[in-house]
């Protein structure tokens, strides 16, 4: 089976890549550079094997399920892979001017780790081997933000310790509940023999708390801002771009293959904690008079988007859902790396006192507005598809007032962007010194910000590759 | 790809290429930014020409590019996008040259020129999109291009003025975002044809319609700037003359009225707009515009603003002719789609150079600038004459065959909206020229600036000449092929099948 290949190598070689960047630190950067571009070709190449063959499942050593290990491949998996090969790609070139030698010789191992357990994570087929790559994820992720050092990130990286942890135990009680009731923790197995039960309500209930922690839908957003804004610029990004986006495909995965058809109910809920976490995400974001703070309650709004999905449960408002996930990854972390920027020149990022930098940064403002537009769904921009996907499905169902959330959530999202964008143009009342941005990190955030527009006009080659395997259309679908 | 298919990506491309290139000149490179800025607009031009004849001689102009499954990216040349093409590309040109020469010396004009060029670049978009989406992507693509060159001057009050304009566009295309997908769920199909694609639909969708109507209107009404969603306007005032010159003549407020015309003609039809009864509602929403705007107009000292308002009450006129049913009202909008811009263009530049070159801003320090600057208010006065209806300019073509089609229509109070209007016009630009022209001139201007025995620069004074003389040549040769008058009767046949 070739395609495997191509799989395994996208779990291994970051693993490989870990390994040598914490064995030989000084050479660290061409060494993840170099993991970098495997990684990225490898899911190119899944991507190829994927469109040749269809969805694809690989049972490692040959053992196969209910015993060994297997990995499945569909559309699904394939977009969230590329999300983070192009985020991935992006960011460590972005990182190369970003952190001096000190702090690279610790964030490339750590990285390389984050980067295999997403990998792994996209590609597993089993609830259980979900749990262990979510696991590594978490603590991987933990160590990155405690990277900035100081009492600010600590105290981040401490409570987002707890946080990840609490939500890996909720969801192992789930699984441990299914495996009891069904024998089994393959995904296929357990999709052909779940039913009704309490046993099943009870692990759907707990699986969804740990992983909605994770993912910090509204309520349980009150860890991320912190987190996020106190974080190295490139660590911001790959925590808003990525890591609360797997716990999401996570609940998706088992959302469409697993759970009861009458969650219904649950469905309907969770769209209103979306709602409300667009909207109080938005406004949060709007009240900030520091700029990363503002982008991570961003986040906050837009995870809320992707629940939007689950009452309407159209092939069109999971495409939609699925869109938003793929253009908000990309969008967020051109705007960290813009905020990066930002922080860099300046040595602050108090909103109000941007002093003009739209003349001293042009391609870093330039990043920021492209990737905002995006995130207020203007066209052209992946975030315009996405919405556009959304809408439809929304007036489709007859469920309009998901579309009002949408279209409020835009505005609110315009505002912040262009609260931002005004003051750039705007002198601040004292000067203040700065340094100069290294060139790399100007154009890897204006170089994502272009894929966030590109999103919008070759909209029809991400949404076919989605289709590989039918992903949506099982029980989501109906 | 034949040219017949990338003709349209070319006319957009040749001002989005020298726009891009020019974002990374070196301020200072000011020669190589010239050539590229004039370059790329007499290319437009000139393919815009080649468009025009092309399609004379059955060249259907049409690209095509897939975005979502089911939806295309349409640019086609049809006749009434070639009317607002040509409008734009020739007026791009002129203004051009007029930046030019506004500009020189003042700090950031590669970030300027740049923008202007994918102002306009969405302008040209707009008037070539094929179907509704790509209407919406360019006409949004337009609100975030014009921000930077509203915004341009880097003041406090040019922020506010750049916030106060984003809050009104962005929630209007929102608006347009809504009724798009909502009218596409039900019809299926967003291309524009010519007597609409929707009269198909069933007595049960028809509320439906009437709503997504609404949304509509109301999503280009913000830009056509009509009451109540006309506040931006006048406050967009602080960004320099050729970007107001540009928003009100061909860029922002036009791509508005063009909107709506398609959204009536080419989305609804206006025959199927009038069963569903919203044609009037939209007619009085006008004449309420063009009364308010210049009843405001008149009470503004500062120049620009009393321009301001003014084009809210003469885009109105636009909207006016498009919602009276009936062939030769819709004659009057589409030929004052051409004529409003030409005129108005002519005004503001002369307030430019009223500013730039004696630091005028206000119309009580006018006294007796016709002496001292003769050229720019020979041209003023043409084009406020104009603004007034008078024969034989541009606007008493469009005012007549306005006057007649409400006649047509049987919507004979439309005939004392449009007298009581010229009226108003009179009243605010007549003690201009009073006082521009015989009033003395005081002993000093605010802030002279010497251009030798010129009384302006050229780049500044040839623009509004030529401005002017089209308008006296827009209504003097209205009867020869190809007036803008020809060419809105041509349109209207295709859109009453007559």
């Amino acid at each position: 089976m070739p395609w495997l290949h191509w799989g395994v190598i996208a779990i291994v070689l970051p693993l490989a890549g870990a390994m040598s960047c914490f064995l030989w630190p000084r050479r660290a950067i061409p060494l993840g550079l170099v993991t970098a571009l495997g990684i990225v070709t490898c899911v190119a190449g899944l991507g190829w094997q994927l469109v040749e063959q269809g969805a694809q499942r690989y049972a490692v050593g040959g053992w196969g399920a209910p015993l060994g290990i297997d990995l499945y491949a569909d559309g699904l998996s394939l977009l969230m892979l590329m999300a983070t090969a192009a985020v991935g790609l992006g960011v460590s070139i972005y990182s190369i001017g970003y952190f001096n030698r000190e702090k690279a010789r610790y964030f490339w191992p750590l990285w390389m780790f984050l980067w295999a357990a997403l990998n792994a994570l996209f590609l597993s087929a089993d609830i259980f081997n979900l749990y262990v790559t979510l696991e590594l994820l978490g603590l991987a992720a933990v160590a990155l933000v405690a990277l900035a050092g100081g009492a600010e990130a600590l105290t981040g990286a401490m409570r987002y310790l707890l946080v990840s942890l609490l939500g890996s135990l909720f969801y192992l009680l789930g699984v441990a509940l299914l495996y009891h009731s069904f024998g089994s923790v393959d995904i296929a197995i357990l999709a052909a023999r779940v039913e009704s039960s309490p046993a099943v309500w009870a692990a759907v209930g707990l699986i969804s708390a740990g992983l909605l922690l994770k993912t910090a839908l509204f309520p349980l957003h009150f860890w991320l801002p912190s987190t996020h804004a106190s974080a190295p610029a490139p660590v911001s990004a790959l925590l808003s771009a990525l890591v609360v986006k797997a716990s999401f495909y996570i609940l998706l995965r088992l959302w469409l293959e697993i759970f009861p058809p009458t969650s219904a109910v649950l469905g309907q809920l969770l769209a209103l904690l979306g709602a409300t976490a667009v909207l109080w995400g938005g406004l949060q974001a709007l009240r900030q008079t520091r700029l990363k703070m503002l982008i991570a309650y961003s986040t906050v709004a837009q995870l809320g988007y992707l629940f939007l999905a689950f009452p309407l449960a159209s092939i069109t408002g999971w495409t939609g859902a699925l869109y938003m996930l793929l253009s908000h990854a990309v969008a967020k972390t051109a705007i960290f790396m813009a905020a990066g920027n930002i922080l860099y020149f300046g040595g602050h990022d108090r909103i109000a006192d941007l002093d003009r930098v739209v003349q001293r940064l042009p391609l870093t403002v330039t990043a920021f507005a492209l990737a905002g537009a995006s995130i207020m769904g203007l066209p052209p921009s992946g975030g315009f598809i996405a919405k556009w996907l959304l809408l439809e499905a929304a007036i489709r169902s007859g469920q309009w007032w998901w579309g009002g959330i949408l279209i409020l959530g835009g505005l609110l999202s315009a505002a912040w962007v262009f609260k931002v964008v005004g003051y750039a143009f705007t002198r601040s009342r004292a000067p203040h010194e700065s340094r100069a941005v290294p060139v790399g990190m100007e154009w890897s955030a204006l170089a994502m910000s272009m894929v966030a527009i590109l999103l919008g006009l070759f909209a029809s080659w991400p949404l076919a590759l989605m289709e590989i395997g039918l992903p949506f259309g099982g029980k989501g679908a109906e | 790809m034949s040219w017949d298919t990338g003709m349209p990506l070319l006319v957009l491309a040749s001002s989005l290429l020298p726009g891009l290139v020019i974002f990374f000149l070196p301020e200072e490179r000011i020669v190589t930014r010239t050539t590229l800025n004039l370059a790329g607009a007499t290319l437009k031009l000139a393919l815009v020409g080649v468009m025009i004849w092309g399609a004379l001689y059955g060249h259907h102009y049409e690209t095509r590019l897939p975005i979502l499954p089911g939806l295309d990216l349409v640019l086609r040349a049809d006749p009434l996008s070639i009317l607002f093409v040509a409008l734009s590309s020739i007026l791009w040109l002129v203004t051009t040259i007029y930046a030019i020469g506004y500009l020189e010396g003042s700090p950031n004009r590669s970030r300027f020129f740049g923008f202007f060029s994918l102002c306009v670049t969405a302008t040209v978009g707009v008037a070539l999109a094929g179907n509704l989406i790509t209407f919406l992507l360019f006409y949004e693509l337009l609100t975030l291009v014009t921000y930077p060159l509203i915004v341009h001057r880097g003041t406090e009050v040019a922020r506010r003025a750049g916030r106060t304009y984003l809050i009104y566009t962005i929630a209007g295309g929102t608006l347009l975002l809504l009724g798009t997908v909502w009218l596409y769920t039900l019809a299926g199909s967003l291309d524009f044809t010519a007597r609409g694609f929707l009269s198909g639909l069933g007595g049960a969708h028809h509320t439906a319609l009437v709503i997504i109507f609404v949304l509509l209107i109301g999503g280009l009404g913000v830009k056509a700037a009509l009451i109540p969603l006309h506040g931006w306007l006048p406050q967009a005032m602080v960004a320099p003359a050729p970007v107001s010159a540009l928003l009100h003549a061909v860029a922002v407020v036009k791509a508005g009225a063009f909107g709506i015309m398609r959204v009536v003609y080419d989305v609804y039809g206006i025959q199927f707009a009038a069963t569903l009864g919203v044609t009037l509602p939209l007619a009085i929403v006008a004449a309420v515009t063009i009364i308010y705007g210049s009843m405001r107009a008149l009470f503004q000292d500062d120049l620009k603003r009393r321009l301001a308002f003014s084009t809210v009450s003469q885009v109105a006129y636009i909207v006016l002719g498009i919602a009276i049913v009936g062939p030769v009202a819709t004659i009057g909008g589409l030929v004052h789609l051409v004529h409003q811009g030409v005129m108005k263009i002519t005004l503001f530049f002369c307030a430019g150079n009223l500013a730039e070159t004696l630091g005028i801003h206000k119309v009580s320090e006018m006294n007796g600038v016709g002496r001292r600057m003769p050229w720019t208010m020979a041209a003023f006065t043409i084009g406020t004459f104009g603004m007034i209806g008078a024969p034989p300019l541009a606007g008493f073509i469009s005012k007549w065959y306005l006057g007649v089609g409400a006649l047509d229509g049987g919507q004979g109070w439309v005939v004392f909206i449009l007298a009581g209007s010229s009226l108003l016009n009179a009243g605010y630009f007549l003690p201009i020229l009073y006082a521009a022209w015989f009033k003395a001139p005081p002993d000093s201007w605010p802030a002279e600036r010497s251009f030798g025995r010129r009384e302006t620069a050229w780049a500044l004074l040839a623009p509004p000449v030529v401005t002017a003389l089209l308008t006296l040549a827009a209504g003097l040769l209205a009867s020869a092929p190809f007036s803008p008058l020809q060419w809105a009767r041509f349109i209207t046949t295709l859109e009453y099948a007559l």
